[in-house]
């Protein structure tokens, strides 16, 4: 491996790396709200909307993103409406990633035993109340380790913005290898980038286990 | 005395079920009701029915004149009903004295310091004022549930209800709450008892209810109850205890 190619890399690099960043919790933070409206309209079970969200998860979970992001960036533009690459990128992240965070966040709603509503209710608390107060904390600790999961696969997820023309890591490494063929400094600096990127998650994430945690199951 | 819960012919079915047929009952204030019965008689769903958790299908639920309308609704009757049940239920993400004042200052809009002070004096009386700051995993049985207890206890509630509060506890545990229980009757709090503890309802009941396939069969003293059950049904519950 050749330490000058690496250095003169750094800078291409760094820049996918903001980019991929960029869009990448983009799409997190649209799917973690995509999650919580679709996980509470099926908690609640809201007539229609509650169907209209089962298909909408089944639809998303079970079809590749590079595929949905086909559908987005090619599929839209032929019905007249224009999206760019970042926009495509962020929505079809959030879109998956919506998916997969509202059935974690369902899961977590409705692990909450039912005679902890009770309890709560016989102490007088009405509907308001004992869902604030009581189901979303528990519900919350119980849904922290899979929302984690589902944030780290979607990061990772990012790697498929290179096919609609996103200059995001995989991108520019897939272009400095078809320019330079230094295949191996390339690659290197590709996993280097991409450990960049999700070891600092990966590590916030079994903290804020833990610390959900502790309160609920002890340590 | 003045009567404070009473019950008219209520019904209650799961689908073709019928758990509870046409049971009628008044209750007096600052009395001690101890329910009996075989596993299945329908003791908990009665006491579930008294404050709301479970629908009825026919008949009324009174407390003080005002009708606990049933269903899964917000029912206000409800907050002069306290409830304590076989398996705790504290909250487990909050500490002890969270747990406690929780309802008080949500559902009372009492003030913090206010119930603080009362919490830590009720706990205090279990024993378990040094425990505030715990989390409920961090207890044992007895004493989860004897916070269950002081956590009814601080809505002031004109009724108790007690659903098998001791079944789930290791028998050396069951005492501590039992103690509890009996002080409260010394104080005269009115209260509903399911258990299966059948020397403890001896001690601590004004009034025995026997209950089978869903009716009230036996309504008497404990003295009598006990010595001379008159149902065939009663004898035969009261000798499988025997050894």
């Amino acid at each position: 491996m050749n330490a000058e190619i690496i250095s003169s890399y750094l800078p291409l690099y760094g820049k996918a790396f903001l980019l991929t960043v960029q869009i990448g919790w983009i799409g997190i933070a649209l799917a973690f709200l995509i999650g919580v409206i679709c996980a509470f309209i099926l908690f609640f079970r809201i007539p229609v909307a509650e169907k209209l969200v089962k298909c909408y998860v089944e639809l998303f979970r079970n079809t590749p993103l590079l595929v949905q992001l086909f559908f987005i960036y090619y599929g839209l533009p032929a019905i007249g409406i224009k999206v760019g690459a970042k926009v495509c990128g962020a929505v079809g992240l959030g879109l998956l990633g919506g998916s997969y965070m509202t059935e974690s966040i369902r899961s977590g709603l409705e692990a909450v035993p039912v005679i902890q509503t009770e309890s709560a209710r016989s102490l007088g608390l009405n509907a308001r109340q004992l869902f604030i107060a009581i189901i979303l904390p528990q519900a919350f600790t119980i849904s922290v380790p899979g929302i984690i999961a589902n944030v780290i696969f979607l990061l990772k997820e990012t790697s498929v913005f290179s096919a609609i023309s996103l200059m995001d890591l995989m991108f520019t490494a897939k272009d400095l290898i078809g320019l330079y063929y230094n295949t191996t400094e390339s690659l290197f600096l590709l996993v280097v980038f991409y450990i960049l990127m999700l070891l600092p998650v990966s590590i916030a994430g079994s903290f804020l286990e833990k610390k959900t945690r502790f309160k609920m199951f002890g340590d | 005395m003045e009567e404070i819960l009473r019950i008219e012919h209520l019904q209650k079915r799961f689908d073709d079920f019928t758990v509870l047929e046409d049971i009628s009952l008044s209750v007096k204030k600052g009395e001690v009701v101890v329910i009996l019965g075989p596993s299945g008689c329908g003791k908990s769903t009665l006491l579930r029915c008294i404050n709301g958790l479970e629908s009825i299908d026919e008949g009324k639920v009174l407390l003080e004149g005002e009708t606990v309308n049933p269903g899964h609704v917000n029912v206000p009757a409800r907050k002069k009903i306290g409830m304590v049940f076989q398996s705790y239920e504290l909250f487990p993400h909050k500490t002890i004295l969270e747990n406690v004042i929780l309802a008080p200052l949500r559902v009372q809009k009492r003030s913090k310091a206010e119930a603080t002070e009362e919490a830590l004096s009720l706990l205090e009386r279990v024993g378990l004022a040094v425990r505030k700051d715990s989390y409920p995993r961090q207890l044992s049985g007895g004493q989860k549930q004897r916070v269950a207890i002081v956590r009814a206890l601080m809505m002031h509630p004109e009724i108790l209800l007690f659903d098998e509060v001791t079944a789930a506890l290791d028998p050396e545990m069951v005492r501590e709450v039992l103690d509890v229980i009996l002080d409260l009757a010394k104080q005269k709090a009115t209260m509903l008892i399911v258990t299966h503890e059948l020397s403890f309802a001896k001690a601590i009941a004004d009034r025995i209810l026997f209950l089978d396939d869903g009716a009230i069969v036996e309504d008497s003293d404990p003295k009598s109850f006990f010595e001379t059950p008159k149902t065939q049904r009663a004898q035969s519950f009261l000798r499988t205890f025997e050894f």
